[in-house]
């Protein structure tokens, strides 16, 4: 089985990549694993099931999946208007969809609530019927819709290019309305980008700092999000309290990625047609 | 009655049509609506907040003492992410796509791991690495190293937030590319860096250069992983996203605007070497 290299390298390019691999990634992360070892499990559980600590997970929780369930639907619409439409200003469209990459998420989120704040542009129109959208937790789901926005289009995007308009045109003759068409033939096909695109901006958006601790205002037990929990407690030097939420954040991350990776691999499959 | 199948069909097919138009419009419209409001307004703010009071003080703050310290700061950690993710990159992405080997996939997979955490606990990691509490603690203060709370910590930050970026970037371009002309090169006897940038470069070239424009924006405006790992000390350890925060909680609105243009032109900046590059890619693909 053991075959000759012809191409040059492999010792070099293997070695270059692990050491830095391991200088910036796995010692740093490790030292987390060695930290929280040294850790009693019941303070480990006391930490994570303080008040206010659990209500920071529900806070991150909700905002994060409304803010990508909002994302999924607009994604949804959006890379349906880039592919499949032709309008004035569509290559502006498609360039400005990466903003929220390119824009600091310090400047998104200042930017953000200045506009919503009671008295912004956006915020004085809402105070009228009496919605309050900087310094609550509607906030923080418009903060977190900015930073999800690029996620869902640009993974469903290259599935509807790819997808063949032999079959809608089939179920157009056999008689079936557009709306069937949408939901039997193209959705069922989208469906598994979809989901992808959604678990990235939902993991994106659970860990998401800048943009947030600016529009939150913060509140215990009201707007406090994890990672700003985790961020207090650095303050304060409590690194055992820091490290135990923060494990609790990576696992959860690493879950999404995992159930994330396995709807890709059949995205996969689909995108390069075997199946 | 053929005649009178056919009329039908071209009724329903008009009406059809005339849907289609209606829910084109709207969903154009509702595209852009959503844009506008989420992207468009929040950079307008930031340039209408920026010169409310005018040219000179605008200038005012983006040429201040502290302003030029941050860019300062902020270019430096930028280029050593960059230059950094770079070598990693083209490294990595030979190793990976040239070759097969056991664990390729686990390595990929650690590869990704720098964009699933979130930027506050790559924070915590550094500090917990360098920090008071490690046992590299008293060795690193015997040599009088300082890294957390700054400026090697806030070099580290951005170097692990902006890792995969580049060979995230290069891996899909070489896979799709294949081996057999290095392979071919190999035969012929050519060595590993000729190779590389006699058959290998040419492929990436555009791949490579739209990771340097994602790794450089995100290395700039990195914000949660540098926020941890600052002192927040004026002058010294705040990049550009650091001071500007530091501007608003201080309720100097206009300055921390005028200052974010500064961030907000390389983003726009970005966006159009991106579209640049994309558009380059896609011509040579056809």
């Amino acid at each position: 089985m053991k075959k000759k290299r012809v191409i040059p390298g492999f010792g070099l390019s293997l070695g270059i990549t692990l050491t830095m691999l391991s200088i910036i990634v796995l010692i740093p992360l490790a030292s987390l694993v060695v930290f929280t070892a040294r850790m009693e499990w019941k303070d480990i559980i006391a930490t994570i099931t303080r008040g206010r600590v659990l209500s920071s997970f529900y806070v991150s929780f909700l905002t994060a999946f409304v803010a990508s369930v909002i994302n999924a639907v607009m994604g949804m619409v959006l890379a349906w208007v880039l592919v499949r439409y032709d309008f004035p200003g569509k290559r502006l469209m498609d360039g400005m969809i990466e903003l929220p990459f390119a824009l600091p998420t310090a400047v998104a989120g200042m930017s953000l609530t200045f506009l919503t704040t009671d008295n912004g542009w956006i915020g004085s129109f809402f105070a009228k019927f009496g919605i309050h959208i900087a310094y609550t937790r509607i906030g923080i789901t418009v903060a977190l819709i900015f930073i999800g926005i690029p996620f869902v289009i640009r993974s469903v995007q290259p599935v509807l290019e790819k997808l063949d308009p032999a079959y809608e045109e089939a179920a157009g003759v056999l008689g079936a309305s557009r709306f069937t068409i949408f939901w039997k033939v193209i959705f069922p096909e989208v469906k598994p980008a979809l989901f992808a695109g959604f678990g990235l901006a939902f993991g994106r958006c659970l860990g998401e700092y800048g943009s947030v601790v600016f529009i939150a205002g913060n509140k215990p037990y009201y707007t406090e999000i994890t990672p700003l929990i985790i961020m207090s407690e650095l303050q304060e030097y409590d690194y055992s309290s820091a490290t135990a939420i923060a494990l609790v954040m990576l696992i959860t991350a690493f879950l999404i990625l995992f159930i994330n990776n396995m709807i890709q691999a059949r995205n996969t499959r689909i995108l390069t047609g075997g199946r | 009655m053929s005649g009178k199948v056919q009329k039908t069909g071209d009724v329903k097919k008009k009406r059809e049509q005339q849907g289609s138009r209606v829910t084109k419009w709207l969903l154009i419209g509702l595209s852009v609506l959503f844009l506008g409001v989420m992207l468009v307004l929040p950079l307008c703010a930031v340039l209408v907040q920026a010169f409310r009071n005018g040219m000179d003080a605008y200038l005012e703050a983006v040429t201040d003492e502290y302003t030029v310290k941050a860019v300062l700061l902020t270019l430096e950690a930028t280029v050593v992410a960059v230059v950094f993710n770079t070598i990693f990159g083209l490294f990595a992405a030979w190793c990976i796509t040239k070759f097969h080997f056991k664990g390729k996939k686990l390595l990929s997979t650690l590869i990704d791991v720098p964009v699933t955490v979130s930027p506050i606990i790559a924070g915590l990691i550094f500090i917990l690495v360098f920090g008071r509490q490690s046992f590299l603690y008293p060795y690193l203060e015997a040599l009088d190293i300082k890294i957390v709370f700054a400026v090697p910590g806030i070099i580290l930050a951005t170097v692990f937030v902006t890792f995969p970026f580049i060979s995230r970037e290069l891996i899909p371009v070489l896979e799709a590319q294949g081996t057999d002309e290095e392979e071919a090169a190999a035969l012929m006897g050519a060595k590993g860096f000729t190779i590389f940038r006699k058959v290998t470069f040419p492929h990436i070239k555009w791949a490579l250069l739209y990771g340097i424009v994602l790794c450089t924006a995100r290395a700039m405006g990195e914000f949660g992983a540098v926020s941890v790992l600052s002192g927040h000390l004026r002058g010294k350890t705040n990049t550009l996203p650091l001071h500007i925060e530091i501007l608003f909680n201080e309720f100097k609105y206009i300055p921390a605007f005028a200052v974010s243009t500064i961030l907000v032109v390389m983003a726009v900046l970005l966006l159009i070497i991106r579209s640049i590059v994309e558009y380059r890619g896609k011509k040579k693909e056809e």
